[in-house]
């Protein structure tokens, strides 16, 4: 493998994967180098957000190969695979996705004390992701009290707070006004930025699509085009 | 707007006089101001000066003379980069990605290129007002937000005539 390769936050390569008989995705390939920000857009039902769930190891692709961080996904048994994804990417699924019976702190902390951290210090991280998110931890509500876009903002919190290496967020900005989601993409994107990490946005949304470095366009479960917005 | 091109472009279809081209063109944009015949004959001279048409035959049967002219190989040249270039997106407004469309599918063409083209024109202008909007007082993030929403108003437009010419063409690419 060349070194440009070796590089790669993350590599997919003829990626096939079919809902029984609805085919999502046929031999799509995509690369995000370090650092670099890549919208996944296209039309509803175009295979964007299998895309993302495949990228996260969350799903097994039924063709093709998938590198995170130079490892390849189907080479990691389950164990090592969840390893992975917990300690070196973040993800932000749509509508936010908590936990109900935990805390807002409990929430942003636990990707922390899955990787064995240690409470208080789990909590501490947290309270300061949770801050920088705008929101109040002690004293916050449960989740079940929160907006659609105040979850949105913990999941963010909760996808920084193991500084990973690779951000992966679908429709972040999906139940938002424009104002809320400006704020929530520059708490997602500064924070990629500060920490040297990657980011792959999957959006319909054209203004979140142009915060981005590069578009990826699906259609019909491959890619229809890319640009270089740069 | 580019009324060369868009004369240029429909004589792509065969040779015609001025006629012609006026009729046609005011058929292709229905609800656009009708073009002038002083307009079709000053650009048709312009053209044929610059070489891009050419005089195929003279008529006059009893009636007016009229001449019809011919796109001529630079005249080919010329509308197909045209209809192939992104309009400037600082500058132009939404009409002529509209009349770019209209033109390449009336006269044969696929659009399908200069409509990904387009996009990634209008989502690197978005990018370029969204990075420095931080730094903006009201006044000019409000000037910004404007620029913004109409972009993406045009995002819209681009995006939904690529759906459509995928479900009218779904073999091809794009365009007829």
């Amino acid at each position: 493998m060349s070194e440009s390769h070796d590089r790669l936050v993350l590599e997919l390569n003829g990626v096939e994967h079919a809902y029984r008989r609805t085919v999502a995705l046929r031999g799509v390939g995509l690369e995000v180098g370090p650092e670099e920000v890549v919208a996944v857009t296209g039309p509803s039902g175009c295979g964007k957000s299998t895309l993302l769930h495949i990228a996260a190891g969350i799903l097994r692709p039924q063709a093709g190969a998938v590198r995170l961080l130079g490892e390849d996904l189907d080479a990691l048994g389950e164990a090592a695979r969840t390893r992975l994804r917990r300690e070196r990417v973040g993800i932000v699924l749509q509508f936010g996705q908590l936990v109900p019976d935990l805390s807002l702190l409990d929430n942003v902390a636990l990707p922390l004390l899955l990787a064995g951290e240690e409470r208080a210090k789990a909590r501490g991280d947290a309270a300061v992701w949770l801050e920088r998110a705008g929101l109040d931890a002690p004293l916050g509500p449960s989740p079940a009290e929160l907006s659609g876009g105040q979850a949105q903002r913990v999941a963010v919190a909760r996808a920084l707070v193991t500084e990973p290496a690779l951000l992966l967020a679908d429709e972040p900005t999906g139940s938002m006004d424009t104002k809320g989601g400006e704020h929530l993409l520059d708490l997602l994107l500064g924070a990629a930025r500060e920490r040297g990490a990657a980011v792959v946005l999957v959006t319909h949304d054209n203004v979140v699509a142009a915060r981005a470095d590069r578009e990826v366009r699906l259609r019909d479960g491959a890619v229809e085009a890319e640009a270089v917005l740069r | 707007m580019a009324l060369p091109e868009l004369v240029l472009s429909l004589l792509r279809r065969g040779p015609a006089h001025g006629y012609d081209v006026k009729r046609d063109h005011d058929g292709w944009f229905p609800d656009g101001r009708p073009l002038a015949y002083g307009q079709v004959y000053a650009t048709l001279s312009r053209l044929e000066r610059q070489g891009l048409v050419t005089v195929q035959e003279t008529r006059s049967g009893g009636g007016p003379q009229r001449t019809v002219y011919a796109l001529t190989e630079p005249g080919e040249q010329r509308v197909e980069a045209w209809l192939a270039e992104p309009a400037d997106v600082a500058s132009s407004s939404a009409d002529e990605i509209v009349r770019k469309t209209v033109a390449a599918l009336r006269s044969g063409g696929d659009p399908g290129p200069f409509l990904g083209r387009q996009r990634a024109a209008h989502l690197r202008r978005m990018r370029e007002l969204t990075e420095g909007a931080a730094d903006d007082d009201l006044v000019a993030r409000l000037a910004r937000d404007h620029l913004v929403a109409h972009l993406d108003a045009d995002l819209r437009w681009l995006d939904l005539a690529v759906d459509r010419l995928a479900d009218t063409y779904p073999t091809q690419e794009a365009g007829p």
